[in-house]
């Protein structure tokens, strides 16, 4: 039916959501949001860390129900209670982390929970399916791969043929880019502009106003769970989005000019460095380079390319096989995480939840997490709480970490403050060397400028830094270097002056 | 946190589930089961003393399995550990000193004790952090090679020529009992340290840098790695501790109840398991685990009770027991798991 009416039905409203309202406790994480989506459209979900996208969309998804406010889909009031009734109403999500089953292949997990088909041999089907899709859309994915060989871009790709292949028509995706190299995400965006032409509608909900002035066709800006504005893209520019994003003006502008500029004395010199994987496989071969006073390292690469385990070295979680480290000039090749504390070397791990933070644990004990054995925390056996009270609000007030008290489990905190009291932590031993990896992922521009500015402070009093990220923006912002891994080496070293974007993204993908 | 004691409630739901279970297969009225447990375990001065005396056991083992728990490491072997600790303190009396005077004698017998207890506990804990073996299997099948060690002591070298053939070692001296309250059997210098204990446990795990290390490794293993904590001394550490606190209960049973060393059934029923439930009942917080303790203590004195005055067999109790124990378990698990999916949505 739908096929037939075309183009005249462009503007047709495929969903509209009207007054939600959802409160957790005294929060309100939506208020009276109003959402509409046309059929074949690309809307853009702009807002900052907690302004109450993620909840709209598990809202529209089932996974929660709202206190108040309506949907409808092709005008029919619609009661969405689990994600089964969103899949059977066309809604899909492809979530920011993946739901595949890693030892299944690509075949088996788009089959996973798909009705109707045969008894018989049902990924026949299904394969056949997929070949189809990746030939319309011209991308290539071998069905019978199982999924944990695929990269990030893959396994997203994986996730939208699962959609399709359910016939979904509005695809929610959550902050599709974070995990993509460029050009992944270029070919994420293709695939998105030609499956808005086929009529399917797309939420995207994202935080780099690049990408959304890139894909979108309009935009609906969140701010405190309250709707700001929806716009057309058209009529619109980048510093009035982030206006409506954040209320106030922000500077879009990376530093000035990019410039080179650090000490000759070197605080962290790595030499012929080799080290294994858990599989006991080399991921790091015979990497060497120094690090000098007041210098950011950025260390650019797909992830998976040895970065994980060069870092888990210097910070001593891992053993060198061979080749050695030093601190300013003393060998630590295989000391222990606390020894190379001792050194003053802050560590801010990649995964903050995994490893950052200790969840059911409150923000002051987590504060302490890395000093807990040291004058003033402990004397003797015990732990001096009072001391560990003031610190802590000491540390909230100036690192301005938002949460009710210190007493509250760090694991409630935002994803933003959650990295801002780990940062709190490493840099009040006043280091000499920091190790950032990802520091900003999946942060909000305000968080992710916030933790810019205290890394470049802290290059200016002389810290050198080790900077791992997947986000060549930030590290072109902020690096005075920029070193590509790629397969377990690097690449090149090359000054910021002297690099573009084009020479890096080649060395990244091993050309 | 509310959740945690919300398991409390529901398992005296399913106590009651149990009971009703029994009645269907049994016939056995179910108010009628109540109120006998109930009535005997706390209705009567015999009674509540009865249930305190058993509550000591699971206080001390229960004490000590929350600080295991705590850490995510797994001790099932408190049972083991008790009867160890039995056997140390039997061995400081009968072979070492037995002309000791009773104010030196009970001290060392309670420390021995504990040093048996520990050391049987040390031996999983050094096999996982040296080999990676699974502490879970190893705690639990040390239990029953102390069993059978305790059964050969007393129906082999340590046999008592005076008892008339039973499986006894000798009658401890007096100064090597302890004193009870009244005519009950309330040991009361075993219950004063384990109300002690409580408060000790208490202030290491949320005052001391132990206890932090304890909670960091519990709740997330591989920040305690990242914040470099020394992982293995601290489960060493703790599986002592944890070892010692059956082991002090295994002193209390022989010097308090039986003032002899006797087959390891005799000694412990069951103790060291029904610890695990009261560890996890009692939310791991050492105040609620002698709560527990007491209630459990009732559940044990209420299930000889039935066994006598309703004809039911002894099992009837275990039956009780275990439904728990799988109700907690399962609850354990259910709660494990989804703060895990919640972490990571409230990471963005």
């Amino acid at each position: 039916m739908l096929e037939f009416k075309g183009v005249f039905l462009v503007m047709e409203k495929i969903l509209q959501m009207k007054g939600i309202t959802k409160r957790f406790g005294n929060i309100t994480a939506n208020d009276r949001i109003d959402f509409e989506l046309n059929r074949g459209e690309i809307h853009g979900l702009l807002g900052e860390n907690g302004a109450g996208k993620t909840t709209l969309m598990n809202i529209l998804y089932g996974l929660y129900t709202p206190d108040e406010g309506e949907i409808y889909i092709d005008d029919a009031r619609v009661d969405i209670r689990s994600p089964y009734d969103a899949i059977r109403l066309g809604i899909s999500m492809v979530h920011q982390n993946f739901k595949l089953i890693q030892s299944h292949t690509v075949v088996e997990n788009v089959a996973l929970g798909l009705k109707g088909l045969s008894f018989f041999y049902p990924n026949r089907y299904i394969e056949k399916k997929i070949r189809a899709f990746s030939e319309r859309y011209n991308f290539r994915i071998d069905p019978n791969t199982p999924v944990w060989q695929l990269s990030a871009g893959e396994k997203q790709r994986v996730e939208i043929i699962k959609a399709f292949c359910r016939e979904a028509r509005i695809f929610i995706l959550d902050e599709p880019t974070t995990m993509l190299t460029p050009s992944e995400t270029k070919e994420l965006f293709r695939l998105l502009k030609l499956l808005k032409e086929e009529g399917i509608s797309v939420i995207l909900i994202a935080h780099k106003l690049d990408e959304v002035m890139e894909v979108c066709d309009r935009v609906t800006i969140l701010r405190g769970g309250k709707r700001i504005n929806t716009v057309d893209i058209d009529s619109i520019d980048k510093d009035e989005l982030a206006r409506m994003m954040f209320g106030q003006d922000i500077v879009l502008e990376g530093r000035e000019e990019y410039s080179v500029s650090f000490d000759e004395s070197v605080v962290l010199e790595v030499r012929d460095l080799t080290i294994f994987n858990d599989k006991g496989l080399p991921a790091v071969k015979e990497v060497s380079f120094d690090i000098h006073r007041g210098e950011i390292l950025g260390i650019a690469g797909v992830s998976g390319n040895g970065q994980r385990e060069l870092i888990e070295a210097i910070t001593g979680l891992r053993k060198v096989v061979r080749g050695s480290i030093r601190i300013l000039g003393e060998d630590v090749t295989n000391m222990g995480a606390k020894e190379i504390l001792n050194k003053r070397v802050a560590h801010i791990p990649e995964e903050r939840m995994r490893m950052g933070i200790v969840p059911s644990m409150s923000l002051e004990e987590n504060i302490i997490l890395r000093s807990y054995d040291k004058a003033p925390f402990s004397s003797g056996l015990l732990l001096d709480y009072s001391v560990i009270s003031e610190y802590a609000k000491e540390l909230i007030s100036k690192y301005r970490i938002s949460a009710l008290d210190e007493k509250v489990p760090a694991g409630t905190l935002s994803g933003g403050n959650i990295q801002k009291l780990i940062l709190a932590r490493e840099l009040s031993i006043s280091p000499v060397l920091i190790i950032a990896s990802h520091p900003t992922q999946g942060l909000d521009v305000r968080s992710t400028q916030q933790i810019h500015e205290l890394l470049l402070r802290k290059k200016e009093e002389g810290c050198a830094i080790l900077l791992v990220s997947e986000d060549l923006q930030e590290l072109i912002d902020l690096s005075d270097r920029i070193a590509v891994m790629f397969n377990g080496t690097i690449r090149g070293i090359i000054d910021i002056d002297r690099a573009n974007i084009e020479e890096i993204g080649s060395l990244m993908v091993g050309v | 946190m509310l959740k945690r004691y919300r398991n409390l409630g529901l398992s005296i739901l399913v106590i009651l589930l149990g009971i009703f279970a029994i009645y269907l297969v049994s016939g056995v009225r179910p108010d009628v089961m109540l109120r006998s447990i109930v009535t005997s375990a706390f209705g009567s001065i015999y009674g509540l003393s009865e249930t305190l005396t058993k509550a000591i056991p699971l206080m001390l083992c229960g004490l000590g399995l929350s600080l295991s728990f705590r850490s995510s490491v797994w001790n099932i072997g408190a049972e083991g550990q008790l009867l160890m600790g039995a056997v140390g303190a039997t061995w400081i009396v009968l072979y070492v000193m037995p002309n000791a005077p009773k104010l030196v004698l009970i001290p060392i017998m309670f420390l021995v004790g504990a040093i048996c207890g520990g050391i049987w506990a040390l031996i999983p804990a050094i096999l996982k952090v040296k080999f990676n073996l699974n502490e879970i299997i190893v705690s639990l099948m040390l239990n029953y090679i102390a069993i059978e060690f305790v059964n050969y002591l007393v129906y082999g070298p340590w046999k008592s020529p005076y008892e008339w053939g039973f499986p006894y070692s000798t009658k401890f001296p007096t100064s090597a009992q302890l004193p009870r309250i009244l005519d009950t059997r309330i040991h009361y210098p075993t219950l004063i340290l384990a109300l002690i204990l409580a408060i000790i446990i208490y202030i290491i795990l949320y005052k001391s840098k132990l206890g932090y290390e304890i909670r960091v490794i519990g709740d997330n293993i591989d920040a305690a790695r990242y914040a470099g904590l020394d992982i293995h001394r601290i489960i060493l550490l703790v599986f002592l501790l944890s070892g010692g606190l059956a082991g002090l209960a295994g002193v209390g049973e022989v010097a308090g109840i039986h003032h002899r060393l006797r087959v390891a059934s005799g000694i412990s029923s069951g103790y060291g398991y029904t610890a695990v439930i009261v560890a996890w009942l009692g939310c791991l917080d050492p105040l609620l685990i002698i709560l527990v303790s007491f209630l459990f203590g009732g559940l044990l004195v209420g299930g000889d009770a039935i066994q006598v005055s309703l004809g039911l067999p002894g099992a009837t109790i275990n039956f009780i027991n275990s439904l728990i124990l799988i109700f907690v378990l399962v609850q354990g698990f259910s709660n494990a798991r989804i703060p895990s999916i919640r972490k990571r949505k409230s990471e963005r």
